[in-house]
C-alpha cells in the first residue's frame, strides 16, 4: 500500500482514512505493506499505531519532502512545519522512482495507492510485476482546488494516467465518483463507491472542555469551523454565515481551528464585516485539544466548496456535537442525521446556525441521533467492501 | 350474515413553507410556498386529486351504481375538503354524488386533523364542531361514528364521545392491546355503556394499504379473488378494513393494479354469499356487542409502536406540540379570526410526524411522507413559523 501521512503524523483526513483502512483490512485477514515516502517516529506513543501493527502491519520508509495539501499557488514555496518539505514534483518522481525497487523486494498479491503522489509509485510497482491495481481517490485536484480554474495540469495529469492504468478505482463517494466519471473521462463500471468511516482508533480523544468553559458560562454558544484554510473548505462562507447569525443573535461565538493559505484573509474578512470580537481564530489543532474544541462547541459546520468525503463531521457526530455540512460533500451522502446546506447559500446556513443555537431540542435531538448514527459508520464497513474488490482482482488475474 | 365495512380517510395538512428565521417578524404568511417542491400545497392537492381522488372516486361511484349492496363510508378532514373546494372543486362534486347516494356514512373528526384531545380539550371541542359545521353544509349529514385523528384512542375519547351522543367509536385493532380478542367483532368501550367500538383489521387493511404492490411480500400479486378469499375465512362478525383514501392510485399506483383490484373486489367479496357491506353504522346495528376492551393508554394506527411516538416521541416534536397549545390562551384572548387560523393549521399532526427521527424499520415511511429534507428541516420551518405567530398575537395583544 503506497501512502505518504499516517497519523499521529499527518496533517489531514488522508492520513486518518490510511490507518482506518489498514487496521480494518489487517482485521479481516489482510497483510498490509504500508510503504511511506519519508521515516517517520512510528515508536509514537500513540498506542493505536501500535496495536495496528501487532495486527501485522509493516511500515516501510525512506525520505521525501512531500506535503499532500499544498495548493498548487504553494507548490514549492512550503518549506516550513511541515513533515515534508522541499520540491514537491521533484520529490513525487523520486517517490515513483522507488515503486519499482520496492515492489520488487517484497511479495504481496495487489498493489494499492492512495491519491496522486502515490500513484505513479503504484503505477510502476504495476509495470515491474505485473501485479493488479486499485487507485484509492481521497481527493481529486478539482477539489483542492476549489474549482477548474486553478487546476494544476501536472497534477491533473497524474491522476488521469494513475486512473486509466488502474485495475479498479476507488472513489470516497459518489459525489467523488462523479468527478472522475466526469472530468477525468473514466468508465462508471470501473469505478467503486468505499465510503470512509469512524471508530475509536481515529476518533479525536481527550479530558474534555476546560479552557472555553468561562466562554460558555458566560452565555455564548459556540459554532465551529475546523478544517484547513483554504478555498475547498469554504472558510469565507463560514464567515458571512456567522455576519448574518450575529445581526439575529449576538451571543454566539464562531471559532475557526486550521491554518492554511487563506489565514491573512480570513482574519482580513472578519474585520471588514465587522464581527472580529465573534470570531476567535486558534490555530491548528490536534489531539486533545481537537477534541475539546469538539467537545466544546455546539455546533460543527462544514461549509466546503468541493468535500471529496470529510471525516469531520463524523469525529464531530461521534462526540455529540451537531453538524451543518454543505451539500456539496460525500459526508453527506451517508449522514441522515445532520442538517445540510448549499454551502453558497449563507442565508440558510445562518438560518440553520440560528436554530441550533436558539433551540435546545433541536440541538439534544441532533446530538443524540448523531452520536448514534456515526457509530454505525465504521472502517470495519469499508474494510468489508474492499475485501470484495481485492478478492475479486485477485481472483481475475 | 358477516360484515365488511370500508372507511377511507381524505386529509391534507397544509404544511408549512420553508420559513426561516429571517422571515419572522416580516411574513405572515407560513403554508403559501408556489415553487415545484413538495411543500407547495396547492401542488400536492391538485396531484393527489388527479391521481387518487378523482379516479378512485369515479370508480365507487360506478361500482356503487353496480352493486346494489355495496356500502362504503369516509372521514375527511376540514383542511382537506378546504383545500379541495378551493383547488380541485370537481372532487368535493364527487364526493357529494358519493353520499347522495345515501350509501356511503360519513364519520366525525377533528377539522384540523388535530391531536387537540390529549392538549386541550376545549380547543378539540371547538375544532369537532367546525368539522361537523362543513361536514353538513357540504354533504348535509351529521357524523354518528367518530374516529379521532391517526386513529388515536383512549377510553376517555369513546366516554366524551358517549356523551356527544355518537353510536360508536374507532380505533386500532392492535393485538397487544387486544390480548385474545378478535378486532372482527363489535365492542363496547371500557366505561361506557351505549357507544360502541370498532377495531380496525390492521392486517386485512395493510395488506392492500401497504403491501399492495410489495415484490417482496410472498402474497404478492394481491388479486381481488384471493383478497376476497381471505375475507371470507375470517373469524367473527365483521371484517373493518379502514385506510388512506391515497392509497387507491397515490400510495399505490394505478401501474400496479390497485384500482382494477377495487374494480374486482365487490363481486369477489359476494361470489360465495354469507358477507354483506355496510358501513360503520350499520356494522353496530347488526351485530351483538362480544365484550369490553380496555385500552387507559393510548393507541394509534402508525408504525409498529402504535402510540404516539411517531408525533410526540422526540424533544423536538414535544417542544413543538408543547409550544402550540401553550399559545391557545393568547391567541383566544386575541380574538383574531387569522391569528386563530394560522394558530389551528399548526395544530395539524403532520408537522410533528414530518419530525420524527424514528429510521428503523418505520424510517422509510416517514420519509417518504415528508416533504421536507429531513425532520430537522421540518422543525426549523415549523417553529420559526410558531415563534412569528407569537409575535403576532403579542404585538395583538399590545
Amino acid at each position: 500500500m503506497f501512502g505518504w501521512e499516517f497519523p499521529p503524523h499527518n496533517s489531514g483526513g488522508l492520513g486518518v482514512a490510511c490507518q482506518g483502512l489498514t487496521r480494518s483490512l489487517a482485521e479481516r485477514g489482510f497483510e498490509v505493506l504500508f510503504v511511506m515516502p519519508k521515516r517517520l517516529d512510528v515508536s509514537s506513543p500513540w498506542a493505536r499505531m501500535i496495536f495496528a501493527e501487532r495486527e501485522g502491519i509493516e511500515t516501510l520508509e525512506f525520505d521525501s519532502p512531500l506535503s499532500p495539501y499544498m495548493t498548487s499557488s504553494k507548490y514549492g514555496k512550503q518549506s516550513k512545519n511541515g513533515i515534508y518539505a522541499g520540491d514537491l514534483f521533484s520529490e513525487v518522481e523520486r517517490y515513483r522512482g522507488m515503486g519499482a525497487t520496492i515492489a520488487k523486494e517484497e511479495s504481496f498479491d495487489v498493489i494499492y495507492a492512495h491519491d496522486w503522489l502515490s500513484f505513479g509509485a503504484g503505477l510502476e510497482a504495476k509495470k515491474a510485476t505485473g501485479k493488479p491495481l486499485i487507485v484509492h481517490v481521497h481527493a481529486t485536484e478539482f477539489d483542492r482546488s476549489g474549482g477548474a480554474s486553478g487546476v494544476n495540469p501536472h497534477v491533473f495529469g497524474i491522476e488521469k494516467l494513475g486512473m486509466e492504468q488502474a485495475d479498479c478505482v476507488v472513489a470516497v463517494s459518489e459525489f467523488t465518483k462523479q468527478i472522475i466519471v466526469t472530468k477525468y473521462g473514466i468508465p462508471a463500471e470501473k469505478v467503486r463507491v468505499v465510503y470512509n468511516g469512524i471508530d475509536e482508533s481515529t476518533a479525536p480523544s481527550g479530558i474534555g472542555l476546560r479552557r472555553l468553559r468561562s466562554l460558555k458560562s458566560s452565555g455564548y454558544s459556540i459554532v465551529l469551523f475546523l478544517g484547513r484554510l483554504t478555498l475547498q473548505k469554504g472558510p469565507d462562507h463560514f464567515l458571512r454565515a456567522a455576519k448574518k447569525a450575529l445581526e439575529r443573535d449576538p451571543r454566539i461565538m464562531f471559532v475557526i481551528s486550521g491554518s492554511g493559505d487563506m489565514e491573512d484573509e480570513m482574519t482580513q474578512l472578519a474585520a471588514k464585516l465587522g464581527i472580529s470580537g465573534n470570531v476567535i481564530f486558534t490555530g491548528f489543532l490536534s489531539g486533545a485539544d481537537r477534541h475539546e474544541m469538539y467537545v466544546a462547541a455546539d455546533l460543527f459546520v462544514m461549509p466546503s466548496v468541493s468535500e471529496p468525503f470529510g471525516i469531520t463531521p463524523l469525529e464531530s457526530m461521534r462526540l455529540g456535537t451537531p453538524v451543518l455540512i454543505s451539500k456539496q460533500s460525500g459526508v453527506s451522502e451517508v449522514v441522515h442525521h445532520a442538517l445540510k446546506v448549499d454551502f453558497w447559500d449563507t442565508d440558510e446556513m445562518a438560518n440553520k446556525i440560528l436554530s441550533v443555537v436558539g433551540h435546545d431540542a433541536l440541538r439534544s435531538s441532533l446530538s443524540e441521533n448523531a452520536k448514534k448514527e456515526a457509530e454505525r459508520i465504521t472502517w470495519a464497513d469499508a474494510a468489508l467492501k474492499l475485501d470484495g474488490i481485492l478478492h475479486g482482482l485477485v481472483k481475475s488475474h | 350474515m358477516k360484515s365488511v365495512c370500508f372507511y377511507f380517510q381524505v386529509h391534507q395538512p397544509y404544511r408549512v413553507k420553508r420559513y426561516r428565521v429571517f422571515d419572522i417578524g416580516n411574513d405572515p404568511e407560513y403554508f403559501n410556498d408556489r415553487s415545484e417542491s413538495d411543500l407547495n400545497n396547492r401542488r400536492i392537492v391538485e396531484k393527489v386529486a388527479a391521481k387518487s381522488y378523482i379516479p378512485a372516486t369515479t370508480l365507487l361511484l360506478e361500482l356503487l351504481k353496480r352493486h346494489p349492496e355495496m356500502r362504503v363510508s369516509f372521514s375527511f378532514s376540514g383542511i382537506a375538503l378546504e383545500q379541495l373546494e378551493r383547488y380541485v372543486p370537481e372532487a368535493i362534486e364527487l364526493f357529494k354524488a358519493i353520499i347522495d347516494t345515501g350509501r356511503a356514512e360519513v364519520l366525525g373528526e377533528t377539522y384540523y386533523h388535530s391531536l387537540s384531545f390529549f392538549y386541550s380539550e376545549a380547543e378539540f371541542e371547538r375544532q369537532v364542531s367546525k368539522h361537523r359545521d362543513i361536514i353538513r353544509r357540504l354533504f348535509g349529514v351529521w357524523p354518528r361514528v367518530f374516529r379521532n385523528t391517526e386513529l388515536s384512542y383512549r377510553n376517555d375519547l369513546a366516554h366524551w364521545a358517549e356523551r356527544q351522543g355518537y353510536a360508536g367509536v374507532i380505533a386500532e385493532g392492535w393485538d397487544p392491546v387486544l390480548g385474545w380478542r378478535s378486532p372482527n367483532y363489535v365492542y363496547t368501550p371500557k366505561g361506557a355503556k351505549q357507544i360502541r367500538l370498532l377495531l380496525k383489521n390492521y392486517k386485512l387493511s395493510d395488506d392492500i394499504a401497504f403491501r399492495f404492490s410489495s415484490r417482496d411480500w410472498p402474497e404478492w400479486p394481491l388479486t381481488a379473488e384471493k383478497f376476497g378469499q381471505w375475507v371470507q375465512a375470517s373469524d367473527g362478525d365483521t371484517v373493518n378494513l379502514f385506510m388512506d383514501y391515497e392509497t387507491f392510485g397515490e400510495h399505490q399506483w394505478a401501474d400496479t393494479g390497485i384500482f382494477s383490484f377495487l374494480e374486482k373486489l365487490p363481486e369477489e367479496l359476494y361470489k360465495n354469499g354469507g358477507i354483506a357491506f355496510r358501513t360503520p353504522s350499520e356494522v353496530i346495528q347488526a351485530h351483538d356487542v362480544k365484550d369490553e376492551v380496555d385500552m387507559p393508554h393510548i393507541v394509534t394506527w402508525a408504525d409498529t409502536d402504535r402510540d404516539l411516538t411517531a408525533w410526540v416521541g422526540n424533544p423536538m416534536q414535544k417542544a413543538a406540540i408543547d409550544s402550540v397549545y401553550s399559545l391557545e390562551d393568547k391567541i383566544l384572548l386575541a380574538n383574531d379570526g387569522r391569528l386563530l387560523e394560522d394558530w389551528r393549521k399548526l395544530q395539524t399532526s403532520d408537522h410533528f410526524y414530518y419530525m420524527c427521527t424514528k429510521w428503523s424499520a418505520d424510517g422509510d415511511v416517514h420519509a417518504y411522507f415528508s416533504p421536507y429534507e429531513s425532520p430537522y428541516d421540518a422543525y426549523i420551518s415549523y417553529m420559526n413559523a410558531l415563534s412569528d405567530l407569537r409575535l403576532r398575537v403579542e404585538k395583538k395583544g399590545t
